[in-house]
């Protein structure tokens, strides 16, 4: 398993921040929007820097989304920015008729998704949203895994034509991608070559997954590791290479098992190579106030329950 | 008689409460909570039908939702202090399987709490759906709820007032903290409610009274007046003056302490500012 050099700890609504701060220097069309969240989304660097660029919308999600997407009529590229609660569920139909629909050009730019949020509580972690947004048409789903990476997602999603949710997180995780590293949507990454097990993880599980792989090292079993920053559109292509290689299936994500990555991966996998799934992700339930390190293990998200899930599948072979 | 002295202690013990939970789980609202904590208090232990032995459904008694849930120590420990549950249980506030999640929630069962808060926007909608029942249940007792002036933002409020006005939903009594703050600065830098927030609401078919949120006397006095005028075909908002973080010096009035806690000698220091009067936790 290779070696990956953490660089430092940083939170990934910090490499949205930065991203959306570099897109505000480089590209005059992009214009931001946010609901009373800017110290929480890191948006205040943009908001100082082209202040007649960014709108504070107030406590008014669902004004937002409608906004944003009148401003891509006129050519503006708009980034959005809540929590991804109030980004995905709070809004949905404002996005799937005003955004998805209607095929606007909207950046919906969601932090403190998943468990990971802590203290705050289930009102706040929602678990839902890849599965709502990837099941829109036009929608471009991705959840990057740290810093650097959520910093180049961001400033990739600005030349993409059409709509894009983008999820990233609140707790400070290893940044171990390179920060040159250019991010192509829709393209997986390959970590680690391997062959007995293919580990597909995303977002914050992508760390847990590769240091469940130096854990399965030791014991001998040799796994292949890819990062899908980008649940829809689907690598098939990449995915279906490896499995036809490994046989054998792991997904990890800070989601609801019912419509997350695991779900997206089993569906193809059912239609074009059936083949032993185990998913890591939260089984049907709600979350509750923790610290991030506390919630990760007790709905079963760690690096521990990435090696267990490795080994079910290992015997279903 | 609950006297007014009596009252104000227990706001004080209440506000100690708020800043040790909050202390305690590194994480949470002590400004909101500070600046409601006498209103919530008097309405506990003064103004409120209501019964510790706790029923869901509420019949034939008074009903209370915190639709600005963030303020969750304030309503924790009003609850613990007005009989739900053990004071003690408000130490394991925010802390893995606690009932005192860091937002109000049912899923745990924590006598007190009828709906989940936190997400904002969803309380005035969810208390005129309660006032009809009791309507249909034929019980004569009133819903209550407290919500944020930030909060006005979102637009279901306003789908609420309608409604409310409309189908004539006059068991209905809605407190606005009016602090003039939310979180990326004050209210009316963010986006401002415009001057005349009476305006409107009487524009939407409300009663309006305003109140003194930190004068217990007048609190008292305005909720009395406000349930003599229910069941006249309109529902009353009240307008709540209120100063965030109150009475905490270096906290008064500022948006900057809407969400975080309190280090060790901030603590100390606010405590020092706050007399025990009913023994913490
Ligand atoms: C729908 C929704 N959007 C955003 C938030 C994040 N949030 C929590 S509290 C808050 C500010 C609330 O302001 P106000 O109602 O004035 O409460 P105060 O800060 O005075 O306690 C925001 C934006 C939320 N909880 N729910
Ligand atoms: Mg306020």
């Amino acid at each position: 398993m290779k070696k990956f050099e953490v660089q430092n700890v940083k939170d990934t609504r910090s490499g949205f921040g930065a991203g959306l701060s570099e897109l505000g220097k480089t590209n005059p069309n992009v214009v931001a929007l946010c609901a009373d969240l800017t110290g929480s989304l890191k948006m205040d660097a943009f908001q100082k820097e082209h202040p007649e660029r960014f709108f504070q919308v107030g406590i008014a999600e669902a004004n937002m989304i409608g906004l944003a997407a009148g401003l891509a009529i006129g050519d503006k590229i708009p980034f959005t920015g809540t929590f991804a609660n109030f980004s995905t569920g709070r809004v949905y139909d404002q996005i799937r008729q005003s955004v998805a629909y209607s095929n606007k050009n909207v950046k919906i730019c969601a932090s403190h998704a998943g468990v990971t949020l802590g203290e705050d509580g289930a009102t706040h972690q929602i678990l839902e949203d890849i599965g709502l947004m990837k099941m829109l048409p036009n929608m471009t789903v991705i959840n990057p895994c740290d810093y650097n990476q959520t910093k180049a997602a961001t400033i990739a999603i600005a030349d993409h034509e059409g709509p894009v949710y983008l999820r990233f997180g609140r707790p400070a995780v290893p940044n171990f991608t390179s920060a040159t590293d250019k991010f192509e949507i829709g393209k997986a990454l390959m970590l680690n070559e391997g062959s007995d097990v293919t580990i597909f993880a995303t977002g914050h599980l992508v760390w847990q997954a590769i240091e469940a792989g130096h854990i399965l090292a030791e014991k001998g079993i040799n796994v292949e590791l890819i990062n899908i920053h980008t649940i829809k559109p689907l690598d098939a292509q990449a995915i279906l290479n490896s499995v036809r290689k490994t046989r054998a299936v792991v997904t990890a994500e800070e989601h609801q098992m019912n419509g997350g990555l695991g779900d997206s991966i089993c569906q193809l996998l059912a239609r074009e190579l059936p083949t032993p799934v185990e998913m890591v992700a939260v089984n049907d339930s709600f979350g509750q106030s923790g610290t991030p390190d506390e919630l990760m293990k007790e709905y079963g998200l760690d690096a521990t329950n990435i090696v267990a899930a490795v080994e079910r599948v290992m015997k279903r072979k | 008689m609950t006297d007014i002295r009596t009252l104000e202690q227990t706001a004080t013990q209440v506000r100690r409460d708020i800043l040790r939970m909050v202390h305690g789980a590194k994480s949470g609202h002590p400004g909101g909570s500070l600046g409601c904590a006498d209103f919530l208090t008097a309405l506990y232990f003064k103004v409120l039908n209501h019964n510790p032995k706790f029923n869901m459904n509420g019949k034939n008694e008074d009903v209370f939702f915190l639709s600005n849930g963030h303020i969750s120590p304030l309503f924790y420990s009003v609850l613990a202090r007005s009989g739900y549950f053990p004071v003690e249980e408000l130490k394991t506030f925010r802390k893995l399987h606690s009932r005192l999640q860091g937002h109000p929630a049912t899923a745990e069962h924590l006598p007190g709490v009828r709906i989940a808060s936190g997400s904002l926007g969803q309380g005035v909608s969810v208390a005129a759906g309660a006032a009809l029942s009791k309507k249909l249940n034929d019980d004569k007792n009133l819903v209550y709820v407290l919500m944020g002036d930030g909060e006005l933002q979102e637009g279901q409020n306003w789908e609420a007032f309608m409604f409310a006005a409309h189908h004539k939903v006059d068991n209905l009594i809605v407190t606005v903290d009016y602090n003039g703050q939310q979180i990326d600065g004050s209210t009316m830098e963010v986006l401002g409610l415009g001057a005349d927030i009476e305006a409107k609401l009487k524009a939407f078919g409300w009663e309006i009274l305003h109140m003194d949120g930190h004068n217990m006397q007048n609190i008292i006095d305005t909720m009395a007046k406000a349930k003599t005028m229910t069941g006249n075909g309109k529902p009353i908002f009240i307008i709540m003056k209120t100063e965030m973080g109150q009475p905490i010096d270096f906290m008064v009035g500022s948006h900057k302490w809407h969400g975080i806690a309190p280090s060790d000698s901030d603590l100390e220091k606010a405590l020092a500012q706050l007399p025990s009067t009913l023994a913490d936790y």
